[in-house]
């Protein structure tokens, strides 16, 4: 996984509710097999119409967004389908940081398994960074867990673990294989305890 | 004197193993439901890293979520769902894990089959690529949907990662009037605290009437506490639940179902179990319920009006103008094209029943098309034992094969553009069932209604 420390780019407003996972890639996009190649459907059914056709009004088809790597949303974004292929989406139309005033817990667990900053922050806050985006660039800090856009500056919070997986890209496996002792362990017990299951 | 724990805790305690080096909690995962959607990019993973599945006798695997529920004996005609099965298989086969495939009497909706087989059992922890595995919760397991990076990672550890959530206790007040059931009863929690109102919590449902629920009805509750945002959702384990999963395949026997019996005994919460936040809910004037929106927080009494939209931007005209409806019009008045009885919230046999018991003797109004998947090859084998295939066909259903369908539209079962649906599935999003198809969510009977009168309808009336 990439490691992430520092972003900065344009920062798209997106600022609806509840959006969920179906409206970040709809179901015709999940019958692949690869986690790669997701970007056509990323937002399929607001970026494009039913012809195929790119629609001007949608964010991430204005020149100014188009190459957007922050988004900028409402509360309980992700919210529905654990579908990974949301966050690889994202991933690959190149939006590594999702803002938002919070997350569905699923989406926001499937982000940081793929090197996405997920950031909460008020909506007011966010307001402002939409107002002065596109101007400005956004400029987020892990480390610092700051964000800076032209004269804004905020600092967020973010849990601890989530912030350390992050920064240093850690293989998740790897991680959970090396207590496997204890796994081993555990196993043993409850064949003891529980040797129904 | 230990401190007084809920259901919740007991099953995290029981499951926790360490800390790893970056301090995350590793639990374990005694039950993991795989199917073809969500798990190819995992095993590609695991094959790519050298890694091998760790416990394939606690792994399950189905397919169903694009599965046609028509002529299955010819098998999958659409290529890339096609493929996408094959290579469960494929997988399924190199690992050494149990499949139940197409034609399968025990293929199914993946939270139809694991109950149904006693793969899913009180105290477990049960894990699956699929955000509607809360549905085993109302037997007193703690599952919980996973992306595939965690598919992966149970493959190979049979553990996850992960930080405890909040206790969070919804209290259902008083008695079930008529006509009105489980589905009614959660989509009611879900208009009340929002899709959000869970988030950061595992949800336990108690009170009498959640106790006088069969297990098909607590399903339908647990299936749909990940609409309300929560982790997960419980249902602390009685004779009920042992009753349903007694004898079945995977279930524990003789000395063993014993031993298990007084172990899932000591599971539900203690009296003064402390819970972070709390939800009292009076059920005993609920109307039957249906979604007017696209989002399941949207519910409203099937007697009420569309809502007119507040002045500031709350997406409630959003919601009208895709929906195709207008503020202040009655409910009943929206007319429907296509009725969806199935999905992982309704498809097993008492939703079938109960269905099948408003049909009985009455036409599906014309130019109405309505679909009735069965659950499971098994829920789909003991309903045409008691002769409900025939009520639905001769009352003008269409009587499918199992498999997800119109829930998620993976398959060829979808709406076309501006089709108006009374479904019996979990979501009522922009474009869930078909690009521009529009859902109302409600319970099998109020389906029923509907496509017997043609509009959205109170059951009601047919009782």
């Amino acid at each position: 996984m990439e490691k992430f420390t520092k972003l900065k780019g344009i920062a798209a407003p997106l600022l609806v509710k509840n959006i969920d996972t179906d409206q970040i890639i709809p179901k015709q996009f999940l019958t692949t097999v690869k986690r790669e190649g997701l970007a056509k459907g990323l937002f399929y059914d607001w970026r494009f119409n039913v012809d195929g056709i790119t629609t001007n009004t949608f964010v991430l088809n204005q020149p100014e967004f188009k190459n957007a790597c922050i988004l900028l949303a409402d509360e309980n974004f992700g919210c529905g389908s654990s579908r990974e292929h949301a966050p690889w989406a994202l991933l690959d139309f190149g939006i590594r940081c999702v803002i938002a005033p919070s997350f569905a817990d699923i989406f926001s667990n499937n982000c940081t398994k793929n090197g996405i900053l997920t950031i909460q922050l008020s909506i007011e806050d966010i307001e402002e960074i939409a107002t002065a985006s596109p101007t400005h660039p956004t400029d987020i800090n892990l480390e610092e867990q700051c964000i800076k856009c032209g004269n804004l500056k905020y600092s967020f919070n973010i849990d601890a673990d989530v912030k350390n997986t992050l920064m240093q890209g850690l293989d998740d496996i790897a991680l959970t294989q090396n207590i496997q002792e204890k796994i081993t362990d555990y196993e043993a017990q409850i064949k003891k305890l529980k040797p129904w299951l | 004197m230990t401190q007084a724990q809920t259901l919740y805790d007991k099953i995290w305690a029981d499951h926790l193993i360490a800390q790893r080096a970056d301090n995350q909690t590793v639990i374990y995962i005694d039950r993991h439901l795989v199917h073809e959607v969500t798990s190819p990019q995992a095993f590609e993973g695991l094959k790519a890293s050298g890694r091998k599945v760790h416990a394939k006798n606690k792994t399950l695997a189905v397919c169903d979520h694009n599965v046609p529920t028509v002529n299955q004996a010819s098998g999958i005609t659409e290529p890339t769902a096609k493929l996408q099965v094959q290579i469960l298989e494929e997988n399924c086969q190199e690992n050494d894990i149990t499949y139940f495939k197409l034609m399968d009497k025990r293929q199914g909706i993946v939270h139809v089959v694991g109950p149904e087989q006693g793969f899913t059992l009180p105290g477990t922890t049960i894990v699956c690529g699929d955000s509607h595995t809360s549905t085993h919760g109302a037997f007193g397991a703690l599952a919980f949907g996973i992306g595939t990076s965690e598919v992966e990672h149970v493959l190979a550890t049979q553990t996850l990662a992960q930080n405890k959530s909040k206790n969070m206790r919804v209290i259902f007040k008083g008695a079930l009037p008529k006509g009105v059931g489980a589905k009614d009863m959660i989509l009611a929690l879900i208009h009340k605290i929002g899709t959000a109102g869970g988030t950061g919590h595992v949800m336990e449902f108690t009170g009498e009437a959640v106790a006088n629920l069969s297990m098909e009805g607590r399903m339908t509750m647990c299936n749909m506490s990940i609409e309300a945002g929560a982790r997960a959702g419980l249902i602390a384990p009685d004779d009920k639940t042992f009753e349903y999963l007694k004898g079945r395949a995977f279930a524990p026997k003789d000395k063993l179902w014993e031993d298990a019996v007084s172990y899932w005994k000591t599971l539900p919460s203690d009296k003064n179990a402390h819970f972070d936040k709390e939800v009292t809910i009076d059920i005993s004037t609920l109307e039957p319920q249906v979604t007017w929106g696209t989002s399941p927080e949207t519910a409203a009494n099937i007697t009420g009006n569309i809502p007119e939209p507040t002045a500031k931007n709350d997406g409630i005209s959003a919601m009208i103008s895709y929906m195709g409806e207008s503020a202040g019009m009655k409910i009943t008045d929206l007319k429907v094209d296509v009725v969806f009885i199935g999905s992982c919230t309704n498809s097993r046999i008492e939703d079938l029943r109960d269905a099948a018991h408003i049909f009985k003797g009455r036409k599906v109004a014309t130019g109405v098309r309505t679909l009735i998947v069965p659950g499971s090859g098994l829920v789909k084998e003991q309903a045409e034992k008691e002769g409900l295939d025939t009520i639905f066909k001769e009352a003008g259903c269409e009587w499918r094969e199992p498999g997800c369908s119109m829930c998620l539209a993976m398959n060829a079962d979808k709406l076309e553009d501006g089709e108006r649906c009374a479904s019996t599935s979990n979501r009522n999003f922009e474009g869930r069932q078909g690009r521009g198809g529009r859902t109302h969510l409600m319970s099998p009977i109020m389906a029923a209604a509907a496509a017997i009168s043609g509009h959205l309808e109170d059951v009601r009336k047919y009782l």
